[in-house]
């Protein structure tokens, strides 16, 4: 903590070269204390900002560096012995942390193959509504389930995948199934399980932004479409599409970039002992590795890796969509 | 209509999840009902009233909620109060250092540890300590600042107000819808985060609903699994109870939803403008 503080001094100071434009060390450092004397009421709003986040942003930052050492409950984080990169070895041989890998891009990329499309259709949809009452209750309801947490969720889904439940129900009365079970307890079944929930939850919240958007569109434009005789999917196509590109683009970096970091609540109240093979991601493997296993050096190594990937795709998923906007980044 | 199918989809789900908990146990272990219970009955209501916990849990839920949303945004309005000033000295760096803690974090270890450190563990100032800022909203409320004429600060100051005094009677009340929309997001927030609770307290008395609800939820799965013979009636008491405990833990935020939802989206676009 006072390093850092130290650095925040001497970093506000310009830097002393080149000499002959500023004013000599010592009547900068005067007139940096009489600025902030002048300034002591502004700057005391300020500054219990800075203080938490050097606690609870920069330490912790600083915490990851137990990934690299062999940490146990015995040591304090300046005590525990550094290893290097043992960690991250014993990690690359570890065959649940594969699992959890596997499970986490799979359940990742169909989150993003079938949930990223979703809302654009159907703000889409929504767009081309000409009924404004009908519109809003739409748009109500779409946005409801965002605001149930997990675990209601979770509880939800329980029973509606239970042998009594709702899903069997539906399946018994349209002839699909003879017997019912439990589809939780069916591990094949969890991938599809987590994203279409996923979708469910989120895909009319994800309408909001694009929405917006659409709203900002020149009318003029589907005036001097539709005079040139193009249909609705033909203006959908040239018209909405290409204004919503910069938007889009911005949705599918952030969601390429979060694609490690699958979401664990879902998976702390839907993981059970039948499902966990194809139910466990990384996030809840750090948190079972570290949490109730105690292993924080090796949890933390897993944590780190995951967030060094994920700032490399959030990088390159920068450089692809720039491409598509004639060269320009949306970040 | 496709849009009218979306609709259905989510609204039956949700349907069937209201008129079960309105079912007898008997209703709910036969099952087989959609769209009308079979057997209306407030048993499941009965026993979760009955249990002095939930009551508890509640409690903690309403506390953590209302005194974590005034204290967060306070807190974050002060800090974008001062950012908002581009005199101040040294604000290139406190923007620096706050961009950062958007994309960079310690991760769940490293946090456990300093909270442990910290004494926070099984405190109840665990939900509200560590929830106090987040540079997103700071730069939502120091753009809404800006926005304020400078004129209104230039004339407090010829009379003699401090910066706190024109932060506390001016900015303040000038800035309700801002604070409004972030109080409505980060509430909605505190009220459904259950990771908090599953990683630093151990303490029954101070789990919030979802806490005790996630506990139901465990519970009756393994109950379900182990399918330990003739214990029907057992598990589908507590699937009652789980049942009634969802909406239960849900209705104060569909109680607020005509509110959120105008406050939510105008909030989606001021940080959408920033991105």
């Amino acid at each position: 903590m006072n390093k850092t503080s130290a650095s925040a001094t001497s970093a506000s100071i310009p830097p002393a070269f080149p000499p002959s434009a500023k004013k000599p060390m010592g009547q900068r450092i005067k007139k940096f204390v009489t600025d902030y004397k002048r300034q002591w009421e502004i700057q005391s709003m300020v500054l219990p900002g800075i203080i938490f986040m050097i606690i609870f942003c920069y330490i912790p930052i600083y915490g990851l560096s137990i990934a690299f050492k062999n940490y146990t409950v015995i040591d304090t984080l300046s005590t525990a012995p550094w290893v290097g990169l043992d960690n991250f070895r014993i990690i690359l041989s570890d065959e649940y942390f594969w699992d959890a890998v596997i499970n986490t891009l799979g359940i990742s990329f169909l989150k993003l193959g079938i949930g990223f499309i979703i809302p654009i259709i159907l703000a889409i949809m929504i767009y081309e509504l000409n009924m404004g009452r009908f519109k809003k209750i739409v748009q109500t309801i779409s946005y409801l389930p965002h605001f149930l947490s997990w675990i209601v969720l979770g509880g939800m889904l329980i029973t509606w995948f239970s042998t009594s439940g709702l899903f069997n129900e539906l399946l018994l009365n349209l002839g699909l199934i003879s017997k019912p079970s439990n589809i939780l307890l069916d591990a094949g079944k969890y991938w599809w399980i987590a994203t279409l929930s996923d979708i469910w939850k989120e895909a009319g919240w994800g309408t909001i932004l694009y929405l917006a958007i659409m709203a900002k569109i020149d009318p003029t434009y589907y005036e001097a479409a539709r005079i040139d005789g193009a249909g609705r999917l033909r203006q959908i196509w040239n018209i909405t599409l290409p204004n919503m590109k910069a938007i889009i683009s911005l949705n599918l970096i952030l969601t390429v970039s979060g694609l490690l970091g699958s979401n664990l609540d879902q998976t702390l109240v839907l993981m059970n002992s039948q499902n966990r093979e194809k139910a466990e991601v990384i996030n809840s493997y750090v948190y079972r590795m570290g949490m109730t296993q105690g292993d924080f050096s090796y949890a933390t190594a897993v944590g780190l890796g995951v967030s060094i990937v994920s700032v490399i795709l959030l990088l390159m998923a920068n450089k692809v969509t720039s491409k598509l906007n004639d060269n320009q980044s949306v970040l | 209509m496709l849009l009218v199918c979306f609709m259905v989809i989510i609204l039956v789900p949700l349907w069937n999840v209201i008129i079960s908990s309105l079912s007898s146990g008997k209703a709910l272990a036969e099952g087989g009902f959609i769209f009308w219970s079979k057997e209306f009955s407030l048993e499941n209501y009965r026993a979760v009233f009955n249990d002095s916990t939930i009551g508890q849990s509640f409690v903690v839920s309403v506390a953590k909620t209302f005194l974590g949303v005034i204290t967060h945004v306070f807190f974050c309005a002060m800090i974008g109060y001062g950012l908002s000033k581009r005199y101040i000295r040294g604000r290139k760096l406190y923007v620096a250092m706050g961009v950062i803690t958007m994309f960079f974090s310690g991760g769940m270890i490293p946090t456990y540890l300093l909270i442990k450190s910290l004494g926070l563990l099984n405190s109840f100032w665990v939900y509200i300590i560590p929830a106090l800022f987040s540079y997103y909203d700071v730069v939502i409320l120091m753009n809404f600042f800006r926005n304020v004429p400078d004129s209104l600060e230039e004339s407090a100051k010829i009379d003699g107000a401090g910066d706190w005094h024109i932060f506390l009677k001016i900015f303040i009340p000038l800035s309700m819808p801002a604070m409004a929309t972030i109080a409505l997001f980060n509430g909605v927030g505190q009220w459904n985060d259950f990771m908090t609770t599953k990683l630093y307290i151990t303490d029954q008395a101070l789990y919030p609903l979802q806490m005790k609800l996630y506990e139901i939820i465990v519970q009756s799965q393994t109950q379900s699994m182990q399918n330990i013979g003739g214990s029907v009636v057992i598990e589908t008491t507590t699937k009652g109870v789980q049942l009634a405990t969802i909406v239960i833990t849900t209705l104060p935020i569909v109680a607020m939803y005509p509110i959120l939802q105008r406050y939510f989206i105008s909030g989606m676009m001021l940080g959408a403008v920033k991105e």
